[in-house]
């Protein structure tokens, strides 16, 4: 099972700060289509996404408890 | 070693200043980024910051390192506070030292910039008659609520 946080704006679309999904050997790029499907809503081409508190590449393949992080464009300052 | 942290309480300046300063030091600059009212003829009651505080922590480290990379003879230490800040208190501090005063405003302004890009840190504004998360659009009250 992957680990997966929201946050900010993100959280409010999906209603949900974390939650347990079971996405081992998929792609980043495969999760962007995973989260399209499961929240219309979610301005995607705005997000990036974290694996394991690193930005990560498309390419970049999910372990089992590995943590993913969707994040919405940020605002720090 | 070097201070880089997200905290919850008042950031105090000068103990970033103080951890920095050393015998090799000629100037110190200190950058301290705080809660504006207003924006754009927009009003701001207050702002809320949340972090994605273990990546937030390595990526302000990450800034650090690139910091003393590019400015040989830099130190650098940068926090910056999640929570509710009210109009006025410090959201972000950043204290760079160095032999000479140009790399010290130099590695300071860019620590900011590198913060605004890859940081997990987020702001949301709260007006009188709404909320915002703000990101890389600006939008005004009313009109959208996620950007």
């Amino acid at each position: 099972m992957i680990k997966l946080y929201y946050f900010a704006g993100l959280r409010e679309v999906t209603g949900k700060a974390e939650e347990m999904a079971d996405l081992a050997g998929q792609t980043v790029g495969d999760l962007y289509n995973w989260i399209t499907d499961q929240y219309p809503a979610v301005p995607i081409s705005s997000v990036r996404i974290a694996l394991n508190e690193e930005y990560a590449l498309p390419t970049d393949v999910v372990q089992d408890g590995d943590v993913i992080a969707f994040i919405p464009p940020v605002s720090g300052g | 070693m070097s201070v880089f942290e997200i905290v919850t309480e008042p950031i105090v300046p000068q103990t970033y200043a103080d951890y920095v300063l050393r015998p090799e030091a000629g100037a110190v600059t200190v950058f301290t980024g705080h809660v504006r009212e207003w924006t754009e003829g927009v009003r701001t009651l207050y702002l809320a910051y949340e972090a994605y505080v273990p990546m937030a922590q390595k990526k302000l480290a990450e800034i650090g390192r690139e910091i003393e990379e590019k400015w040989i003879g830099t130190k650098v230490a940068i926090a910056h506070r999640i929570g509710e800040l009210q109009i006025g208190d410090i959201a972000v501090v950043i204290a760079v030292s160095s032999p000479h005063r140009s790399d010290a405003y130099e590695a300071n302004e860019y620590a900011i910039e590198r913060i605004k890009e890859i940081v997990p840190i987020w702001k949301q504004e709260i007006w009188e008659d709404g909320t915002q998360w703000v990101g890389n659009q600006r939008k005004k009250p009313k009109e959208i609520i996620y950007d």
